[in-house]
């Protein structure tokens, strides 16, 4: 086995071309000089952001854009503090991503030393796993398996902790070999009776549905869940997470359930006989109050984490392993099944219950401007989100074919996401329209890497709905605090245009309908900078169906109460 | 994820409410932070622990944990599985159902008045503890033995006025060849 020595931030940076890593995202500093310095001879795109939470949220976008691994990197101290957002956000969704930290020198560890905060300690909680380098000999494979740890299994982030004499110090450095890593693991089979169970209890039910998350996008099996859903003619709901899972313009698409969700997905969700979950967790957000969600309902729930099995909900044949993998076990013990009266139901509710919006004389509608964007790209962008009414009214409005293309933070719900998100996915799918549909409030969390965009030529487009409130906490003070509007007035509202011109990119606003789709098209004929588009939208618009936090599918609202 | 045996490792979950005290030892890589992982788990998920032991074992690469947690079954099974899921934890065992030694150490500092103290050394004889300091008009006794008895032993002393107490939390090891 040959071993050769090299200096420690080579070391990394060689692993980094092992990994097939072509794009990080940070900013260096102290500790992490030596590591900038092996990058600079590497075809490695180095990525230079305007604040480390934009590195990890881009990182993150590029790894849900491509299913590779995201990578960003922050100096020790406040740089490592500002990724902890972007760690969580991509734990909750189960992203794939490794960050690479600097740390104070080893001696100096533990005296308050300057720039030194206790990283490894600080996201424990926020990652799949973390590790400090305290051994040089261990640099090259504790990398490595960081790797192999956010990529298999249920994916997340893993954070590397790089002392600033390990990246100088000489270290050796061993061939790399995966299944010699402490952490390898045989990939999870899933067991041959569970799996003829499962299929006996879809062929036998009467009201069958599929439920899909972010699971089914992580394990690549969009296709043979459709392909399940065609020869079982099988209704499918999918999540926030699973968005694109199941083509939305399919018949069969039964749209997102849950708070915001469409009326006639909760409703097949309430009605069914049989859920097949697959890659979903049972969020709060989909289930209301659990006494109430879909009771009596027999659950077959395959997920890659054995702990999501009966976290929430009791499963009757539980499926502990990839979603690819289960469905390939599946398919051919699922009988062919034509469409039944369930199916017919299904389809008259998606018609009585459509998502509907009104004119009046408040303005123009958000909906109608995600209606035109979806319309102009044909739904075919890469959309991000950021957080609030503007990322509900793009999951109801912006129906997805694609895995990949619908990236919004989910779980954790994190504004200021969507734009670095959109970037990293532009640097993932360079030939790729990237959107990014915008709050006015979100998008100013981390407006600085219109910086970084502009420095790499990217086409992001930002569709701003620009309400000037904080409109999703809003909504819940207009319904439920009796419009007592505390502190989400976003009275300064930057002028668009010139913001976007200071950073030498271009900048459209309107609030004419006429105005929308004409926009649209200058916008996507930008093709070297980024265009922000600001959509000044009628300003109270609330976001309907709605079932408040806690209830269940029967106090769905599905339009303004009446005053 | 490490392996895990036990009632709760099994078959779908039942959510009924079954709250009991469960045993449940973890042998776990010794690797910084593993105790804050595990600790930092337990807070997190909102689960109660009555008792934590970490030891060194057979192996100086692991660390037996025996944590004694207060859970309904549901929660057991998620314990279980999350503590799984730590990439420093090895192997995690439910022992419920098992057949066990369990032992702990009880240290219990009594302030009997004068008169009594010939009954106090009796009562501890009969729980086969020992005295193990004497200073001015305090004695200080050391009871080993299972948890039953260890209560049973700090319950009868009760009455003598307890000043301090100890207790190192419960060790197991399974009965016979099964594996801890
Ligand atoms: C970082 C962060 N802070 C606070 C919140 C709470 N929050 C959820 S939605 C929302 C309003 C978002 O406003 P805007 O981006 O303008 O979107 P809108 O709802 O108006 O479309 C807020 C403050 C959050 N999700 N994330
Ligand atoms: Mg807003």
């Amino acid at each position: 086995m040959s071993m050769t020595t090299m200096r420690g931030a080579d070391a990394v940076v060689r692993v980094l071309q092992e990994e097939g890593v072509d794009t990080v995202f940070g900013i260096p500093g102290g500790q992490m000089i030596p590591i900038y310095d092996a990058l600079y001879d590497t075809p490695i795109r180095n990525v230079l952001v305007r604040h480390e939470q934009g590195a990890a949220h881009m990182a993150d976008g590029f790894a849900r854009a491509s299913g590779r691994v995201g990578v960003c990197m922050a100096t020790s101290g406040p740089g490592a503090l500002n990724l902890v957002t972007g760690l969580c956000n991509a734990m909750m969704d189960s992203i794939p991503m490794v960050a690479i930290t600097g740390q104070v020198t080893r001696p100096a560890i533990g005296r308050d030393s300057f720039q030194e905060a206790d990283t490894t300690g600080v996201t424990i909680p926020v990652t799949k796993h973390n590790y400090l380098v305290k051994d040089e000999a261990e640099l090259a494979d504790t990398l490595r398996e960081a790797f192999y740890l956010a990529a298999t299994g249920r994916p997340g982030p893993v954070l590397v902790d790089i002392p600033g004499d390990v990246a100088r110090a000489q270290v050796p450095f061993n061939e790399r070999c995966i299944e010699c890593l402490d952490a390898y693991e045989e990939p999870l089979r899933p067991v041959p009776e569970d799996i003829e169970r499962a299929a006996e209890m879809i062929n036998a039910a009467e009201r069958p549905l599929l439920y899909i998350g972010g699971g089914v996008i992580s394990a690549n099996a969009s296709d043979l869940l459709t392909e399940l859903s065609d020869k079982c003619n099988l209704a499918v709901v999918h999540t926030l997470m699973g968005k694109g899972g199941f083509p939305e313009s399919r018949e069969l698409s039964m749209g997102m359930p849950g708070m915001h969700g469409m009326a006639y997905a909760s409703h097949a969700l309430h009605e069914c006989d049989l859920m097949v979950v697959i890659g979903a967790r049972f969020d709060d957000r989909v289930t209301g109050d659990l006494s109430r969600f879909s009771p009596g309902t027999k659950v077959i729930h395959i997920d890659i984490d054995a702990a999501e099995i009966g976290k929430v909900r009791e499963a009757h044949v539980p499926i502990i392993c990839d979603a690819r993998v289960a469905l390939e076990a599946l398919l051919p013990l699922c009988r062919e099944r034509g469409r039944t009266a369930w199916e017919e139901h299904l389809l008259q509710e998606k018609q009585r219950l459509p998502l509907t919006y009104t004119w009046d004389n408040t303005g123009m509608p958000p909906q109608f401007v995600v209606q035109k964007l979806y319309e102009v790209t044909q739904g075919e962008a890469i959309v991000t989100t950021e957080v609030g009414q503007n990322q509900m009214w793009a999951a109801q409005y912006y129906k997805i074919d694609r895995p990949r293309h619908f990236l919004s933070s989910s779980g954790l719900g994190t504004m200021g996401f969507g734009f670095p998100a959109a970037i990293g996915a532009q640097f993932a799918r360079p030939e790729a329209l990237v959107v990014d549909i915008a709050g006015d409030g979100s998008i100013q969390m981390n407006i600085q890497e219109m910086a970084t965009a502009m420095d790499f030529g990217l086409p992001v487009k930002i569709c701003i709905l620009n309400n000037g409130y904080l409109g999703m906490v809003r909504q819940w003070q207009d319904l439920f605090f009796d419009k007592r509007y505390s502190g989400v007035e976003l009275s300064a509202r930057p002028d668009w245009v010139k913001l976007a011109e200071a950073y030498g990119a271009v900048g459209f606003s309107t609030d004419d309908p006429e105005q929308v789709v004409p926009i649209m098209e200058r916008a996507l004929e930008v093709t070297d900078r980024p265009v922000i588009m600001d959509f000044r939208v009628s300003r109270e618009e609330n976001v309907f169906p709605f079932i408040p936090a806690g209830q269940g599918v029967e106090n769905m609202m599905l339009e303004p109460p009446r005053q | 994820m490490a392996p895990h045996r036990g009632p709760a490792s099994r078959g779908p979950v039942r959510n009924e409410v079954n709250r009991l005290k469960h045993t449940i030892s973890a042998l776990v890589k010794n690797r910084p932070r593993v105790l804050t992982r595990i600790a930092g788990l337990f807070a997190r998920r909102g689960f109660n622990i009555d008792s934590l032991t970490v030891s060194t074992t057979e192996n100086p690469n692991s660390s037996r944990m025996t944590i004694v947690v207060d859970a309904d079954d549901a929660t057991l099974a998620q314990i279980c599985k999350q503590l799984s899921k730590l990439h420093d934890v090895q192997r995690v065992i439910d022992h419920t159902g098992e057949a066990l030694v369990e032992r702990e150490i009880c240290l219990v500092k009594l302030r009997p008045p004068r008169e009594r103290r010939s009954e106090v050394l009796q009562l501890v004889d009969v729980f086969r503890g020992d005295v193990v300091d004497i200073g001015g008009d305090v004695l200080t006794v050391q009871v080993v033995g299972g948890p039953t008895k260890v209560d049973a032993f700090v319950s009868t002393m009760q009455e003598f006025g307890i000043v301090e107490m100890v207790r190192t939390g419960k060790v197991v090891l399974t009965r016979g060849t099964q594996a801890t």
